[in-house]
């Protein structure tokens, strides 16, 4: 079978921080800031949607434009001059760091606490009284769960629910100003949404906002630990299409299932099946997350017994729980 | 896209409001009638989806005919137009005007705004408050309706079959019991006219039809050289106009001053069609009324500067967006617009020249950021009026993604006037930066409120002497409205140029000239504005939306005592939104409260707390 081949790119030479660099027309800031070794924060890009550029974390400053620009969504120039850590840049990255930290959860965001010691941002200096977006959880269903109080509003959930990956349109931005949400029709539980439950949201959710039914539930728990996580990738056996599954597990059982984004046909997109059918592999009704942490190992092993059960059960598709 | 609904049916108000828009339903998939035809009804695809610009004004005629959208409303125009239930109800809370609860029909808007707060709206607000009880449902606190000269000002808006709009300007408390029907007297609206002092000037331009011309009669604007300019611009050819409107050296009047004839070359220089044109009649900078005065008082002057536009840089479609809160301007515009189609003057073939051109009103609900000129474009197009980042620019990809010329209607009201005196001529009126006539809105503390119309180069002084004489105890001017900057008493000078206002740090922005006289509490305005900015920010972008909260945050407490950590707060949030939000919105929000702090002295740190870090 051959493979065809793009035609050759340009490249555009520009430079990034005095030196010069050559990357492929097309290519963003951020790539070829990528190119030139400088990593830039970003949040709301996500490297299987296109751009958004609201949080407006990633900015750079370019030669000869009033305003800083976003690298993730700017396309590279020839001749452009691009300065990544230029006070003015550093200075509203900082600031952004700050506003989003005084206002919504970051505990759950990779990367953050990181970024916002290197920008030495700091959010409390708004005052205790700074409005936030805390609310309660949303649990509306077994297999995820929404705490916007740890949104930050990229537009990423509502993009992959719609045109850009699952055509679904479950949800979108409603409201306006800081009062905006990501929200249903007349805020109605997702059980009444049009949500499919493909957890490709969650898949994209840079903060925690989204996530899994059984993640959330260990973290509540105290016994969500990802160093002891191991991670397998392989195939879905429901259908043909052969979506990649990455298996995050802990002692033993499935905690979570993510999708590579390099994948070439689904781009870190699974259906319900991939996602969240999982249950019969290891055959265990889920137990309230009530079990002292220490015994957890032996929990374990006592509940590997059932994994032969759990495999001839599979034969049978009836069988899964 | 598979949609879904939740089982929940229009009232036949609901139906009848949106099938007056959208037309009867054409099979039961739609909500209509079963019939046998349905079951050979196949609908879907782009034929389904592409009328999803048709969305905003679905959306107004329920909320015109109800006062609120229903869940069912909501469902019956998305299923009309295949667009998903979650994304119509973003974009139906994204708009102000538009309720998705309950709330009575008739809704009292008390504008609260700069130039109603310097002319008494706290005691109109009161006042409602005591009647009506707290703002929510039957009476909300309004951001400007473009009403100044008559402020304090109000709008009754009442849903029904056809929906009514009241204005109350001045707005005074009618007598009555709590609960009344009528808290604000009804009063009849004035002509167009009382809103220009100088109506019936000679040597005006943009004005001379105001007060003169029957605003209604298409004869009387064709008595008075209307359409003069159209043949003109058809004896010169597209070029040839695009020509004279570069040697005018017009700018953009709706504050950005971008050069007009470099837009409508680029524009016409595309390839790719159709081109569009958008005419920004959203006016919605605080203490701007110009454009309106200029609808209700001379509509044809736009409906033939956009015809002529449109002829320039190859638009066969036209769309008016104008904001919800201008009811007269509308009426007035779709009357003009009518009347021009029937006599031929829009159409298939204008003046026998084989040119097609039509104009559409569409209707804002309510967003400042919808006169953004990206976001008029979402907001047209049936997505929340969010701003677009450039580039791509208008002129390569605007409207449904072709290309764009936008211009407002004061720019575009220009245009007539370039074309029958030739751009050269009208070059040598004003400054070499700033060619032409200006408009100017003043309000506030002046004896003759109005807009006022003075070539570029007059200055702030001689503007004020015209609208009554320097107030006296003058506290500043606010320059540009909300977006723009103060300046003090001692910057009267200032020539009111497009370089001469930003060479004084300050901008002519929308022509807002917004007196303060020494009554004026600057620490209440300075918050509105902050308010304002909050209320109007539609939360896409960080540096804005989380922003614009934390500097009202700031006000409020250096409000109630100063302290250099807020300033210095101020001014960091400050940068950064300047520096890195999407749109002018955010990168102008915290320009007049800067401008307070640096040049009238606002929240003076007193000797014992630390200095603040800025030099005074």
């Amino acid at each position: 079978m051959s493979v065809p081949l793009p035609p050759p790119r340009r490249l555009v030479e520009l430079t990034v921080d005095g030196a010069p660099v050559r990357v492929p027309a097309g290519a963003t800031i951020l790539d070829a800031c990528g190119g030139a070794g400088q990593d830039i924060p970003t949040l709301c890009y996500g490297d299987t949607l296109t751009p958004k550029n609201a949080c407006r974390v990633c900015v750079v400053e370019v030669e000869g434009s009033r305003t800083l620009v976003p690298a993730c969504s700017r396309k590279a120039e020839a001749g452009m001059v691009v300065g990544t850590s230029t006070e003015r840049a550093r200075h509203s990255r900082k600031i952004v760091l700050e506003l989003l930290a005084s206002s919504a959860d970051l505990s759950a965001t990779p990367g953050a606490a990181g970024w916002i010691e290197e920008y030495d941002a700091r959010p409390a200096r708004f005052g205790a009284q700074a409005a936030t977006v805390e609310q309660p959880v949303k649990v509306d269903n077994d297999l995820y769960v929404r705490d916007y109080g740890k949104c930050i509003l990229c537009y990423k959930c509502v993009d992959a629910c719609g045109e850009q990956w699952q055509n679904t349109f479950a949800i979108g931005v409603a409201g306006r100003g800081f009062d905006a949400t990501i929200s249903t029709e007349y805020d109605a539980p997702l059980t009444d949404s049009a949500c499919v439950y493909c957890g490709n949201c969650v898949e994209v959710c840079p903060t925690g906002a989204l996530s899994f039914k059984s993640e959330f539930d260990m973290r509540a728990a105290g016994t969500w630990e990802e160093s002891r996580q191991t991670r397998t990738t392989t195939i879905c056996s429901y259908c043909g299409v052969g979506c990649n599954l990455t298996l995050h597990v802990q002692d033993n059982q499935i905690v979570k299932v993510t999708s590579p984004h390099d994948n070439p046909v689904t781009h870190g997109n699974l259906c319900i099946k991939g996602r969240f059918g999982y249950q019969h592999v290891q055959n265990v009704r889920p137990e309230p997350p009530a079990r002292p942490a220490p015994e957890a190992p032996q929990d374990a092993l006592a509940s590997g017994s059932d994994v032969p059960r759990a495999a001839s059960g599979s034969r049978s598709p009836g069988s899964a729980p | 896209m598979d949609l879904r609904f939740r089982d929940a049916e229009p009232a036949d108000e609901e139906r009848a409001a949106v099938d007056a828009v959208l037309g009867p339903p054409p099979s039961s998939w739609h909500g209509g009638r079963r019939t046998d035809e349905d079951l050979r009804f196949a609908s879907g695809g782009h034929a389904a989806r592409e009328r999803r610009d048709l969305l905003l004004p679905a959306l107004h005629a329920v909320n015109d005919r109800v006062g609120w959208i229903s869940e069912g409303a909501l469902d019956y125009i998305c299923r009309r137009l295949t667009v998903p239930p979650a994304e119509a109800y973003g974009v139906a809370t994204f708009y102000s005007l538009l309720s998705l609860k309950p709330r009575p029909a008739r809704v009292l808007h008390v504008c609260t705004d700069l130039a109603c707060h310097a002319r008494g709206a706290e005691d109109v607000r009161r006042h409602v408050q005591e009647r009506l009880g707290p703002p929510g449902t039957s009476w909300v606190a309004a951001p400007c309706l473009g009403l100044c000269e008559r402020a304090p000002a109000a709008l009754t808006l009442e849903a029904g079959a056809p929906p009514r709009a009241t204005v109350h300007a001045p707005a005074e408390p009618a007598p009555g019991a709590p609960g009344g029907d009528q808290v604000l007297v009804a009063r009849e609206e004035p002509a167009a006219e009382e809103a220009v002092p100088q109506a019936g000037d000679p040597g005006l331009v943009l004005l001379r039809r105001v007060g003169v011309v029957d605003p209604a009669s298409l004869d009387a604007y064709r008595a008075t050289g209307g359409y003069a300019a159209l043949r003109r611009a058809f004896e010169l050819g597209p070029l040839g106009t695009i020509r004279e409107i570069e040697e005018s050296g017009l700018v953009g009047r709706g504050g950005a001053a971008f050069p007009a004839g470099r837009k409508w070359a680029a524009v016409a220089a595309q390839p790719v069609r159709p081109h569009h044109l958008v005419c920004n009649a959203d006016e919605s900078e605080p203490g701007t009324f110009k454009d309106r005065v200029l609808m209700e008082g001379d509509p044809y002057a736009l409906v033939e500067a956009m015809t002529i536009a449109a002829y320039a840089t190859g638009c066969a479609k036209g769309h008016l967006y104008i904001r919800a809160e201008y009811p007269r301007a509308t009426a007035r515009l779709r009357h003009a617009i009518a009347t021009a189609r029937a006599r031929g003057l829009l159409g298939e073939d204008i003046l026998g020249h084989g040119f097609a051109f039509d104009i559409e009103i569409r209707r804002g609900a309510g967003a400042y950021i919808c006169g953004e000129e990206t976001a008029i474009f979402n907001s047209i197009e049936g997505y929340r009026g969010e701003p677009r980042s450039k580039p791509p620019f208008p002129v390569e990809k605007g409207l449904f993604g072709k290309p764009t010329l936008v211009n407002n209607v004061e720019t575009l009201v220009n245009v007539p006037a370039i074309l029958l005196g030739g751009g050269a001529a009208y070059a040598r009126t004003g400054t070499k930066g700033s060619t032409g006539t200006k408009l100017f809105c003043v309000s506030g503390a002046v004896a003759r409120p109005g807009v006022y119309e003075l070539p570029f180069g007059a200055t702030l002084r001689e503007l004020l002497t015209l609208a009554g004489g320097t107030p006296a105890g003058l506290r500043a001017v606010l320059l540009g409205g909300a977006a723009g900057a103060f300046v003090g008493p001692g910057d009267l000078d200032i020539p009111l140029t497009f370089e001469g206002t930003r060479a004084a740090g300050a901008t002519l922005g929308s022509g807002v000239v917004l007196a303060l006289d020494a009554g004026a509490d600057l620490a209440r305005i300075l918050l509105r504005i902050a308010e304002f900015f909050r209320d109007e920010s539609c939360g896409q972008c960080v540096p804005c939306r989380v922003g614009t909260v934390r500097q009202e945050e700031a006000l409020h407490r250096l409000g109630r005592a100063p302290r250099a950590e807020d300033l210095t707060l101020l001014r960091e949030v400050g940068q950064a939104m300047r520096d890195a939000s999407i749109c002018g919105l955010g990168q102008t929000a915290w320009n007049a409260v800067e401008s307070a702090i640096d040049r009238l002295g606002a929240f003076p740190l007193s000797v014992t707390t630390p200095t603040s870090p800025e030099p005074s």
